[in-house]
Order: C-alpha cells, then sequence, then structure tokens
C-alpha cells in the first residue's frame, strides 16, 4: 500500500481507500513542511509540471503551483485565453507540444467533463486533475476530507450533506465518492432543479429542506451557485434561493448541536453563505485552503514516484 | 544467511555510557547543545543516549527527530515512493550546536540528506555526528562521524543490524552474512 494504485489522478472514482489513505498520510508531513521557516524540500528537483488552465481558478491554481514550487519542481502555467488554442490547435496536439519540451507532469483544468481522463489515454505524462466541468475535481473532495478529518478526527462514519448546487458541481461529485470510500454518509441538499435526475444511483440521501439537513449532519459543506455554466433558470432568483438555501448564523445557532461548516471557495458572501458563518469559528474554510496546498504536494510527489527514467 | 553478534548486551550498555560522557567532554551541561534523531532507526540512538545523558547531567537534554525522506537523493530511482515519517523539532537551531544521530553510517547518504533537512530550520553554529555503528570502506561520500560506537569492517554484501531492547526484545548488534555456495 505504500504505491498508488493509479498512475494518473482523473477521479476519486477510480482511488481506493488506501490510496485516499496514503495521500493524507502524505500530507501529514507536507503539512509540517508548509509550516516550517523554509517551506520547501527537494523532493522533485528533477521533475518538470505543466499547469494547463483552460479555465478560469484563482485558488486552485495557485495552490497547485505553490504545491509544486515547495516541492522544489519547475513549473510552467498555460491558460487558454492567451495561447494558440484560440487559433484552432486541438487539446491533444496542445499538450504534446508541450510535453515534447519534456515536460514530466500535466495538471489541468478544462471545461469539459472527462477532458483529463482523454489526455490520460493519449499522452505520456501523469496527469492530474484539477477540475473537468460538471465532473471531477479530485483534488478539491481530497482537501475536503482531509479538513474533515483533521478538526473531527475521522471521516469515517460523520455524516456530510452537500448543499447548493450539485447538478453543475465537480466538487459534489467528487466528494460524494470520497467521503463514502472512507465510510461516510452523504445527503445532498438543494432545489429540485438542482439535484440531478440520477443522484439515487449514487447511493445518497435528497432532502429539500435546509434546516432538516443540518438538523441531520455533522458537517454541511457549502457550495456555490454556479451561475456560468447554468444556461436556463433553475429558480426565480438568487435572493429567492438565498432565503432557501443559505446558511445564517440564526439557523446555525437554532441547532440543538455544533457542525462544521465548510466551503470550496469562491464564496458568494450573502447567498450560500452570511458573512457572520463564514468568519466563524465553525467554518474551516481558510484550514480547507492550507490543507489543499498540503493535499496537492502529496499527490503530486506520489505520482511523481511513477515517472518513468529513461 | 549467517548470523553473528557483533556487540552483546553488555557492552552495548558500555558503548552507550561512552558515547554520552564524549559528549559531555564536549558540549558540557548542554545548555546550547540540541540533540538530533534522524527517522526512523537513529530514534531510538537517540532515546537511549538522552536517558542516560540526563541521568548523569540530572537536567533535560533538548532533542528532536528529524525525518529526511523528501531530501534523499534516491527519489524515482526506487520503485515505490519512499513515505516519510514524523519531523519533530519545535526549537530553533540558529548558532546551536547539533549533534545528529543515527544508527548505521555506510554509505553517508543519509547524513547528506539529514544536514540539508537541518538547514530548513536554520544556521547552527556547528553539526556533529554519532553513529552508533560506524560501516567502513563504502562511503559514498565525504563523511565522517564525531563519535563513534564501534567501527566494524564489512563487506558490502554483509548486513548490520542494531537491535533494540523495547523492539526486538534485547540490545545487540548483528552481523549477517550471506551464504557462500562451496
Amino acid at each position: 500500500m505504500d504505491s498508488l494504485s493509479v498512475d494518473h489522478l482523473v477521479g476519486i472514482k477510480d482511488l481506493t481507500r488506501n490510496d485516499i489513505e496514503l495521500i493524507f498520510k502524505t500530507a501529514d508531513s507536507f503539512k509540517e513542511v508548509i509550516n516550517r521557516p523554509i517551506k520547501k524540500v527537494p523532493s522533485l528537483r528533477d521533475v518538470t509540471i505543466a499547469n494547463l488552465f483552460f479555465e478560469n481558478s484563482t485558488r486552485t491554481r495557485l495552490s497547485f503551483e505553490l504545491a509544486e514550487k515547495r516541492l522544489s519542481a519547475d513549473v510552467v502555467n498555460f491558460s487558454a485565453a492567451s495561447s494558440s488554442v484560440k487559433k484552432g490547435e486541438t487539446l491533444v496536439d496542445t499538450v504534446n507540444n508541450i510535453l515534447s519540451m519534456k515536460v514530466d507532469m500535466v495538471v489541468i483544468r478544462h471545461p469539459n467533463p472527462g477532458a483529463a481522463k482523454f489526455l490520460s489515454e493519449r499522452v505520456e505524462a501523469n496527469v492530474v486533475n484539477a477540475g473537468d466541468g460538471t465532473h471531477e475535481h479530485p483534488t478539491q473532495a481530497l482537501l475536503d476530507s482531509y479538513s474533515i478529518r483533521e478538526r473531527l478526527g475521522s471521516v469515517k462514519g460523520k455524516k456530510v450533506v452537500i448543499v447548493g448546487d450539485i447538478l453543475h458541481s465537480r466538487v459534489a461529485l467528487s466528494n460524494i465518492y470520497a467521503l463514502q470510500k472512507q465510510g461516510a454518509e452523504v445527503m445532498v441538499c438543494g432545489p429540485t432543479t438542482l439535484i440531478p435526475k440520477y443522484i439515487h444511483e449514487l447511493d445518497v440521501k435528497v432532502e429539500h429542506n435546509l434546516e432538516r439537513a443540518l438538523q441531520w449532519c455533522d458537517v454541511a459543506n457549502m457550495l456555490r451557485i454556479q451561475l456560468e455554466r447554468q444556461d436556463i433558470k433553475y429558480f426565480p432568483s438568487l435572493r429567492e434561493y438565498s432565503m432557501q438555501y443559505g446558511l445564517t448564523k440564526e439557523i446555525l445557532d437554532g441547532l440543538n448541536k455544533e457542525i462544521v461548516v465548510m466551503h470550496p471557495g469562491p464564496i458568494n458572501r450573502g447567498v450560500e453563505i452570511t458573512s457572520d458563518v463564514a468568519d466563524s469559528d465553525q467554518a474551516i474554510i481558510l484550514d480547507q485552503v492550507e490543507n489543499g496546498v498540503a493535499v496537492r504536494m502529496a499527490v503530486i510527489y506520489l505520482l511523481a514516484a511513477k515517472i518513468k527514467r529513461q | 544467511m549467517e548470523k553473528q553478534v557483533i556487540l552483546n548486551t553488555k557492552h552495548f550498555e558500555l558503548t552507550i555510557n561512552r558515547l554520552c560522557y564524549q559528549l559531555i567532554e564536549t558540549h558540557n551541561d548542554f545548555s546550547n547543545t540540541v540533540l538530533i534523531g534522524l527517522q526512523p532507526k537513529g530514534i531510538h540512538v537517540l532515546t537511549r543516549i538522552k536517558a542516560r545523558l540526563e541521568e548523569i547531567l540530572g537536567e533535560e537534554v533538548v532533542c528532536g527527530n528529524l525525518d529526511i525522506t523528501f531530501y534523499r537523493d534516491d527519489f524515482r530511482r526506487r520503485d515505490i515512493p519512499l513515505i516519510p515519517s514524523a519531523t519533530n523539532i519545535d526549537f530553533v537551531i540558529e548558532n546551536k550546536s547539533v549533534v545528529l544521530m543515527d544508527d548505521v553510517l555506510f554509505t553517508g547518504r543519509t547524513i547528506r540528506s539529514g544536514l540539508d533537512a537541518l538547514l530548513a530550520y536554520g544556521r547552527p553554529a556547528k553539526v556533529e555526528l554519532l553513529s552508533f555503528i560506524d560501516r567502513r570502506f563504502k562511503r559514498d561520500l565525504p563523511i565522517q562521524a564525531d563519535y563513534v560506537g564501534k567501527t566494524v569492517d564489512t563487506l558490502i554484501s554483509e548486513r548490520v543490524s542494531v537491535e533494540w531492547e523495547e523492539i526486538e526484545g534485547e540490545d545487540k548488534v548483528v552481523l549477517f552474512t550471506p551464504d557462500t555456495n562451496g
């Protein structure tokens, strides 16, 4: 179990429970590293990583870049906005051109579901999925579980509710897989229009009332409404969504227990979560961001061991 | 595998004692010295020396554990990734005398990684090396120990194992020699 069972991190679906445990154990060590006076280790001195972002991102991109740099890897960044993709080049051609400059690993974010898998089958490099459309966002789910484990001791047996735009959320799908593999119970909560039609196949509970969902759970993961992916109106207005599904201090205080509040960012304050909740002690939103670097270092470190030497 | 005890329980204790007095000769009351064990095996050396030193001095000696996994030079030359142990250094090593400790000094590569790993915690005034066993004749790097428990001359094919009462049940050092055919 001292090695990952996969060569690419395309989705949580492909990982075993042992893989997740191994990533967390390695991340523990990296968390210690990033809290040292010198936050850098020389492990990946001879590795070059390309970050290919075909879609906007602040947190994930920064987090990956920091993780790579703290492992001493060489990093090249690429964003679709300023590239030849606009001139009509295909994904595989773009990536192969980058790889011929001797790049060992590719971190890709792409608006199309399956882009990471497609790439992993066609190029000679280890691929890390940093979000592919509405499909998966594996490192986010790993850091979410890691943060739950850090706050509550373990993930096993915990009840986690994911609230919001489940239909358009890759974070939700990856989280469902990750939490279930670790033995947690998962519920999704949101308006009927934002719950996918085939959600029952994933063996998760569905609830449309926020207060009932919160009463059930130990952890609430509040998602953003992904307006950029919504081609039609799924609810009357943001204000109405916020009235029904926004997490406020009053609702939290009304529960007869203390729950952990998470958010993968970016936060829309006043929509899915109010400022006083986001800034409260129950929220571990900034811990999630810190853990993101450690978890991504662990993923890259473990995958780098799979790079074949000439 | 032929097995031969090269340091028995009695001599084991004598050796630990001698190393402690040698350390005291150089470092007096340890007010500006910290001891750091290299994970994983060096920790046992550290624990034993620390306990004996504190017994002799009647004062606490500052100690820490250092993991060198991320600083090794053989990452990706192995089939499986190296899995780290915990580092536990909750003090500043700036301007301190540091004594690194490990159980067996062989190629010197572990110590080289240890020196790199140490520098992430500051700039020590001086770094020394204590090795419980020194296997001569197979050094890949120009590294020597300042304090040596026992020097052994071995073939590369042989293996030296330091065993501890708390782990293996008995304090001893064993030399394993592979069987020669005919």
